[in-house]
């Protein structure tokens, strides 16, 4: 640092605001990211032992579209994220409104809902397979209390997606309530002031206020745990490795999968087509959000 | 340096030179890196061979290093050497996984080690590539099959079955008694394969040029019925209702204790649970028995054998002449004998000169007479053909939990390995 | 009237809370204490005798004490690229949100490009073994860096605007260089952002499974949450051992929350709701 601020020492006439002070992160963010990036392009192209590289065209993309679970994999992985963000845009909503309103416990509340954002995921992942365990687990056996015989949550094919999207919610509605929260405070007092006078009932001051001001945060709580459901991979790694059979696989888990195999060529077209995946959901997404953001 | 090597050189040495003998044992030196799997055999037996290597040749320094199993250790190993990063020796299958290292050019030759002269030709030719040997046994060859609990066959009056009728009868009695009569543990997911894979002797025995037709894309699973049986039998098992209640969830040593304890009857798997049942459940060793995956014929009755894991050089090692004696000590008669202190007997060698002690447990001497003269045997077909894809855990995971039919599994299977056999490269996909 | 409802509602909201997000906690922290016959029943209830301090010995002591290596190769990493990604960030940041220039556009495209791409593994590995730097420490911390940039960029810039310009055009008159104003009056102004960054990036850096998991294979490079994946499958049996580790690797997180806790809420939200 310090020797490459020499060049500056008599650059008194120079801007306030050099281009170098981009130079550093340019230089780590174009190596590391942006080249394997533009090197995916090719290598999906390819055969690939890491050590040499056989150009077959499209092959690769034909053979990861013929593999039968790719289009379960898409689907999971577009339902994952689905479900994971909806659930969080809702329950962080609810869990803000709480936690802003005259509710006592407001700083143990806010502690244990934001605290497990903080932890390993694969720690909690691994708690929560055992805690889901069909006939041993803590849940089951709650259950059973009540007369309940509860499922198979990550045994059962129907229900093991959704039961990592359901941990996944546990850890990162926290989050989003902690988001929710700085937009509900943002909010000037005046508008629900205004509502009351015209006689507002607490419904409407949520449906024509609180919900619409806050349009900000649900930007944000969507955009961040829609990309995070669709890069989803250490969670689902954790708890079922895309299991019972492909039943929760999703396109980072397959992508895993392929290069666990040595399947390089593969597996970096996988990469592409989750790239792909991610812009054409992602870019309308961002955009339709932020143009109604800047009508407020 | 092999013992006998060494017995020459001292038989020739005067009586100085004998009472130097240590320093003659000693002329190793260095550093040796090796990469082992996580199973607690593995780290116990790696253990003593560094020890009692490290202690012959004081002025040699080995560290062991230890990695996941599986597919994740799969991938460990394949980066590592793709990458030039790889351990001096290491430990890895044999058969097709091996040709998937890329051995040709990521292996150091060990053909002309001293060390192969002992070694069966069965076991080379599952470690060879263009001509060339890369490995040496370090366990004992496994067969896959049947895992059973003595005292229940015993209280119920079973007899081992010698076809697949008798295995569901028998079955049938035992679920009649409330008992788990299957034991599968999908929750480690490689545990599914078991039924496809210990089948093997039974679709050889119809079809026997089944692997080479295999290899060469002329045969498939879904159209060869002898070897759409073995996920028909998968998928039996559990229409039947024969599996313990947590199948889906249940994990390796679950199975393990289950079959020891009796809580289950049957528990495929291959024969090196032996070693883990031991470690584990040591009290309940002598209760587990075991048999041959029965066919459709008694006359036809054979065990699908898994030859050992092998321990390896890797070409980028900075000490190749060390990584050879010390690989050369591991398959001597007497890195036999450390293994079968220090982990226990769990099958037959293939080194000349191994011996097994005299009190095996039943699993092991139950498998001892398909390896006797007039036995029937045959290997696995991961020994037999390069070919063998990834995600058959993940096929046989739903069939044996009813996600999906035998016959489609077996199509979904030729699926996958046609595309391992097109990144391998083979000839004729 | 209005009173009375919040404490009943206070009172349901704690009590839900405490079954969702406490018990998990109380359920780990128990099976920590628990022997290894009574963690294999893996039920919620108070363990026969203390056995902490044994487990936590029993699992540090695994794999040659593979423990205390990953405890300090995470914390090298998570403390070096945090460092730098501060500094870096900030440094674009500031520029960023100061100058305009034609370049602005192409750089907040690769910037939201960062927060949405995922990075591509395989070439990455490629090219790390290319530049001599699969499988180390410095590989490893330069990924974090590269791959957390963009999100740090955008909090710094979006509080980098709320800061009178008058203040750093001050500093030029009396003489001061580009980097002196830089570091000593935009970049202690920045603290609010900063704690933010430290705790997010730490946080999740020290969490982080997937990248050491592609890029840093080997004991010798053992991260935390790698250790724990690898142990899962030793401790297939041993639940008291399983959950002690997991016990283990939430203490630092456990740290960072109860240092920084108002902090969290007010700059995550500072940032991201501007941002």
């Amino acid at each position: 640092m310090t020797a490459a601020a020499a060049p500056a020492l008599k650059a008194q006439r120079r801007s306030l605001y050099p281009s170098w002070f981009y130079a550093p992160a340019a230089v780590i963010y174009a190596v590391l990211f942006l080249a394997p990036t533009f090197a995916s392009l090719y290598f999906s192209l390819t055969r690939w032992s890491l050590s040499s590289a056989v150009f077959i065209g499209f092959e690769n993309f034909a053979q990861f579209f013929r593999e039968p679970f790719l289009i379960q994999g898409l689907v999971n992985t577009v339902v994952y994220a689905a479900i994971s963000s909806g659930l969080k845009v809702v329950l962080g909503m609810l869990l803000a409104l709480m936690l802003t309103s005259q509710i006592m416990g407001r700083g143990y509340l806010r502690s244990v809902i934001f605290f497990p954002v903080l932890v390993s995921t694969v720690g909690v992942g691994m708690t929560f397979t055992v805690l889901m365990h069909p006939t041993n687990g803590m849940i089951n056996e709650a259950l059973s209390l009540i007369g309940i015989k509860g499922p198979g949550w990550l045994v059962d094919p129907k229900l093991a997606l959704f039961s990592v999207a359901l941990v996944d919610v546990w850890k990162g509605v926290g989050l989003a309530t902690v988001i929710y929260i700085a937009g509900l405070v943002a909010i000037p007092k005046d508008y629900y002031e205004a509502a009351r006078i015209d006689g507002a009932t607490p419904l409407q001051n949520f449906f024509y206020v609180t919900l619409p001001l806050s349009r900000p945060a649900t930007a944000t709580v969507i955009t961040l745990s829609f990309i995070g459901g669709l890069r989803t991979f250490d969670l689902i790694w954790a708890m079922t490795k895309g299991g019972p059979g492909f039943a929760s696989d999703t396109v980072a888990s397959v992508i895993y999968k392929q290069y666990q195999a040595g399947f390089y060529g593969l597996s970096t077209a996988g990469n592409v087509v989750l790239f792909i995946l991610i812009a054409v959901l992602v870019v309308p997404l961002t955009m339709f959000l932020n143009r109604k953001q800047g009508f407020e | 340096m092999t013992k006998t090597k060494l017995f020459a050189l001292m038989g020739a040495s005067t009586l100085g030179l004998m009472m130097a003998s240590h320093a003659v044992q000693a002329q190793q030196s260095g550093y040796l890196s090796f990469l082992i799997d996580n199973g607690p055999q593995s780290v116990a037996v790696a253990e003593a061979w560094v020890a009692a290597y490290t202690e012959a040749n004081p002025d040699v320094t080995i560290d062991i290093e230890v990695r996941p199993g599986g597919g994740e250790g799969d991938n460990i190993v394949k980066t590592r050497l793709a990458t030039g990063a790889m351990a001096d020796v290491f430990f890895y299958n044999s058969g097709s996984l091996f040709q998937a290292l890329n051995p040709t050019q990521n292996l150091l030759p060990l053909t002309d080690a001293p060390f192969q002269a002992n070694v069966q030709d069965s076991f080379k030719s599952v470690v060879s590539a263009g001509g060339e040997v890369y490995g040496a046994p370090f366990a004992p060859a496994m067969g896959g099959g049947i895992f059973y609990n003595i005292p229940l066959y015993a209280e119920l009056g079973l007899e081992v079955p010698k076809t697949w009728d008798e295995f569901m009868a028998n079955n049938e009695k035992i679920k009649a008694a409330g008992k788990v009569a299957v034991i599968q543990t999908y929750g480690e997911s490689w545990t599914s394969q078991l039924f496809v894979l210990a089948d093997f002797f039974n679709v050889l025995a119809e079809v026997p040029d089944f692997a080479e037709k295999f290899t060469a894309n002329e045969a498939k699973f879904a159209t060869t019925p002898a070897a759409v049986r073995g996920f028909e039998k998968l998928q039996a098992v559990f229409e039947a209702g024969y599996l313990n209640e947590d199948f889906g969830a249940a994990t390796y040593p679950d199975g393990l204790r289950m079959v020891a304890t009796g809580e289950g009857a049957h528990y495929p798997m291959l024969t090196f649970g032996v070693g883990a049942i031991a470690e584990t459940i040591p009290d309940h060793l002598q209760d587990v028995g075991f048999f041959a995956q029965p066919g459709d014929d008694a006359a036809k009755n054979g065990l699908t054998t898994w030859m050992p894991d092998s321990i390896y050089a890797a070409k980028t090692t900075s000490s190749p002449d060390l990584a050879k004696d010390f690989i050369g000590f591991i398959a001597s008669p007497e890195g036999c004998d450390i293994r079968n202190e220090a982990v226990g007997a769990t099958g037959p060698y293939m080194i000349a000169g191994c011996e097994l002690p005299a009190d095996v447990p039943p699993a092991v001497s139950d498998m001892l007479p398909y390896f006797a003269e007039g036995g029937q045997n045959a290997p696995a077909l991961e020994f037999l053909s390069p070919v063998k894809g990834p995600a058959l855990e993940q096929i046989t995971v739903e069939v044996g939990s009813g996600i999906r039919p035998a016959a489609e599994g077996a199509a979904l299977y030729d699926e996958d390995v046609r595309k391992q056999a097109q990144q391998l490269g083979l000839e004729g996909w | 009237m209005k009173q009375r409802t919040s404490i009943i509602g206070g009172f349901a909201a704690i009590a839900a809370t405490f079954v969702v997000f406490v018990i998990p906690f109380l359920f780990i922290i128990l099976m920590a204490f628990k022997d290894r016959q009574q963690s294999a029943l893996r039920d919620f209830s108070w363990p026969n005798g203390f056995h902490l301090f044994d487990n936590i010995f029993e699992v540090v002591k695994t794999r040659n004490w593979m423990m205390i290596t990953a405890f300090i190769n995470s914390t090298l990493i998570t403390v070096v690229s945090v460092t730098l990604l501060i500094v870096f960030a900030a440094m674009v940041g500031f520029v960023l949100a100061r100058r305009k220039t034609r370049f602005n556009g192409l750089i907040e495209f690769l910037i939201l490009a960062g927060l949405m791409i995922p990075p591509a593994v395989v070439p990455t590995i490629w090219l790390l073994q290319g530049l001599k730097l699969f499988g180390t420490l410095h590989g490893m911390i330069l990924i974090e860096v590269a791959y957390n940039l963009p999100f740090s960029i955008i909090l710094y810039r979006a509080f980098i605007a709320t800061i009178p310009r008058e203040l750093d055009e001050a500093a030029v008159i009396d003489g001061a260089r580009p980097l002196d104003v830089f570091f000593r009056i935009v970049l202690p102004l920045l603290w609010p952002v900063t704690v933010t960054n430290i705790v997010v990036q730490s946080v999740g850096i020290f969490n982080d499974f997937t990248n050491p998991l592609y890029y840093l294979p080997g004991n010798g490079n053992a991260t935390v949450q790698l250790t724990l994946y690898n142990f899962q499958s030793q401790f297939s049996t041993a639940y008291n051992l399983l959950f002690t580790n997991i016990l283990l690797i939430t203490i630092p997180p456990l740290i960072v929350f109860l240092f920084f806790n108002r902090q969290i809420v007010a700059g995550m939200t500072a940032g991201a709701v501007k941002g």
